[in-house]
């Protein structure tokens, strides 16, 4: 690690900054330009660059992570409920909530590795989210989620003589909404703040270390290593930061429900961090945007606007494509994303991130001795 | 003085009597080589040293205090380094990487999070590493992913990763077991280097060209019991150890 590496680092997260300050520019002419897909863009690219942090760097692939999730969110709206409408001690709140859910859960899973550990995060996160659903219904409020009333106490609100709210209660920061654009740029500040701490992480010695775990568990041991806290440390920082995008989910849109909880949840996010790439840091970014972007586009086509996309073609072709299409848009777009992502498993395994790799790798002069595999660095 | 002092060790497995009424006593600074016929309990013996495996009586003490009952990791931080007897690295990181780790481990203990500082702020251990490479002579291979290293290099590199945590004690479990005759003279040579830093170690060995140029002292196991002790000269004389291992064979 030279003078170099640290400037490399520098631009890396300053490019990084600037792309994902710019977005509502450069998404636009996609469709993709508005605060709330924005605001959804980021906050799961927070949820993903924690689960990357567990799942890329030791290996141990969680099933559960959407318990952290719902826990980030029910804090939240606790936190609005009893202490006020400002974000800052809700986002804090959540966190260490989090943090300590998932310290006891790890504490627990991480006697097992491999498949048994990934079944029993499964058992704990559907655990969590049945307790969410009906047993803690006077906390979660059951099935129609937990949101915040005029008359809740909010005592900091009634302290600072902002109790009475004609309009709809809504977020804020010191006096800026948490709504729309500023709502957006909060969580984008939080996510450049929290891939820079993964960027860290993964560079330092602790970073190589669960790397090593990944590698070669057996000989860490016999190297004097002991491994159970390395991994307890990586399951909590990555519940943490489930716990902000879970209490950022709640800031943008303060209602919490259980099947923020499902299995589905956390499948969502492993496919995230596969799709753009896993044990890279900018990858599980990607895949987050990606994701959450095809879910808004396709499932809002319908037959009829379907049609009228495809108006330009033979009225025949039209019909005929109209029919083979349908099934994959709409409510049936995970048809599409299953599609997706098993092209992506055969031809790319390394996900995005390899696939611009390989595109690199074209427009590069061959060098002389290029075919060495050497270790990237990223 | 005895650094490893080894009494009365009995290991069953079921029916079988893999180790009995075993007693070893291994100076400091010397190499001690155990050998014996496939099966005689070697790999089983060295498993008890590492906490691979606890023998059923007997007991294992190193430096005066009991290696049975505790982690692999603290046995490790004890001062007892094992090499295996398939290479056991880190595959998918590079070898200045493979390097490296072990000496955090050396210098930063079992564990400790730290996860803020960069690796600059450490070019102590990276010196280190690349001074260990070169002593196993892969320094040139220093940012290749070990998973595409020859056989030969990896164990190399295996060594190297327990060189560099200074060990008190090494055990290596078949250090030549498959490399040609090349490569085994040069990891002859090299155990020979590492010899003056006056490591003490124990060799594991069937390749008696290996063990009588490096052993200051042979054990011969043979069924799960120690037939002979004594030093290389005296081993290659004695007519039990002939019979029961060197198949009557001049050496």
């Amino acid at each position: 690690m030279s003078k170099k590496d640290l400037s490399v680092e520098y631009s890396t997260i300053l490019i990084f900054a600037l792309a994902i300050l710019t977005m509502p520019i450069w998404l636009s002419p996609i469709g993709a330009g508005y605060p709330d897909l924005l605001q959804k863009f980021v906050i799961y690219g927070i949820f993903a660059v924690g689960f990357n942090i567990l799942f890329g760097l030791t290996g141990y692939l969680s099933f559960g992570h959407a318990a952290f999730l719902g826990i980030g969110s029910y804090a939240t709206v606790w936190s609005f409920k009893l202490l006020g409408m400002n974000v800052i001690p809700a986002v804090i709140f959540s966190i260490i909530l989090a943090g300590s859910f998932a310290a006891l859960i790890g504490y627990i899973t991480l006697r097992r590795s491999g498949i048994y550990f990934s079944i029993l995060t499964l058992a704990f996160a559907q655990m969590c989210y049945n307790l969410a659903y009906s047993v803690l219904t006077p906390i979660t409020n059951g099935e129609t989620g937990l949101r915040v009333l005029k008359t809740d106490p909010r005592i900091f609100d009634h302290l600072f003589g902002r109790g009475q709210v004609d309009g709809p209660l809504l977020t804020d920061l010191f006096g800026i909404h948490m709504t729309g654009y500023p709502g957006f740029y909060f969580c984008a500040i939080l996510l450049i703040i929290t891939y820079y701490i993964a960027m860290r992480i993964k560079r330092s010695p602790f970073g190589m270390m669960l790397k090593a775990i990944k590698s070669n568990q057996t000989r860490m041991n016999y190297t004097g290593f002991n491994t159970r806290p390395y991994l307890q440390t990586a399951f909590i920082i990555s519940g943490m930061y489930a716990g902000l995008a879970g209490s950022l989910l709640a800031i943008t849109d303060p209602l919490a429900g259980a099947e923020r909880m499902q299995w589905t949840a956390s499948g969502e996010v492993v496919l995230m961090t596969i799709l753009g790439g896993v044990g890279t840091s900018l990858g599980p970014v990607l895949g987050a945007g990606l994701i959450k972007y095809f879910e808004n586009i396709f499932s809002s086509y319908n037959d009829n606007t379907l049609h009228a996309a495809l108006s330009f073609m033979p009225d025949w072709l039209n019909d005929v494509l109209t029919i083979i299409i349908s099934p994959f848009v709409g409510s049936g777009w995970h048809l599409t994303l299953g599609a997706l992502f098993m092209i992506i498993i055969i031809f790319l395994p390394g996900g995005i991130m390899e696939g611009m790799g390989r595109i690199i790798q074209i427009f590069k002069p061959n060098k002389p001795g290029g075919s060495t595999k050497t270790a990237s660095q990223g | 003085m005895a650094i490893l002092q080894v009494t009365d060790v009995n290991k069953n497995f079921g029916g079988l009597r893999a180790l009995h009424e075993v007693n070893l006593d291994v100076e400091e600074g010397a190499v001690h080589a155990i050998i014996g016929p496939n099966g005689a309990g070697k790999s089983t013996l060295l498993n008890c040293f590492v906490g691979l495996l606890t023998p059923d009586t007997g007991s294992v003490m190193f430096n005066n205090t009991s290696l049975l009952g505790i982690k692999p990791h603290e046995i490790n931080q004890a001062g007892v380094v094992r090499v295996f007897q398939t290479p056991q690295i880190f595959e998918d990181l590079t070898l200045l990487e493979n390097v490296m780790i072990p000496a955090f481990a050396k210098s930063d203990g079992a564990f400790r999070i730290n996860a803020w500082q960069r690796m600059r702020q450490r070019t102590e251990i990276r010196d280190e590493a690349e001074h260990i490479l070169e002593d196993v002579g892969l320094i040139d291979q220093r940012d290749v992913i070990c998973s595409s290293l020859s056989r030969g290099d990896k164990r190399r590199l295996e060594l190297g990763m327990c060189l560099i945590q200074h060990p008190k004690l090494l055990l290596l479990d078949e250090p030549t077991a498959g490399m040609s005759r090349a490569d085994t003279n040069s990891t002859i040579d090299l155990l020979k280097k590492i010899g003056e830093r006056g490591i003490t170690k124990i060799v594991i060995e069937h390749d008696m060209h290996v063990v009588f140029s490096l052993a200051t002292r042979i054990s011969v196991l043979a069924q799960g019991t120690i037939i002979a002790e004594g030093k290389p000269d005296d081993i290659k004389g004695n007519p039990k150890v002939q019979e029961a291992y060197l198949g009557g064979a001049e050496i």
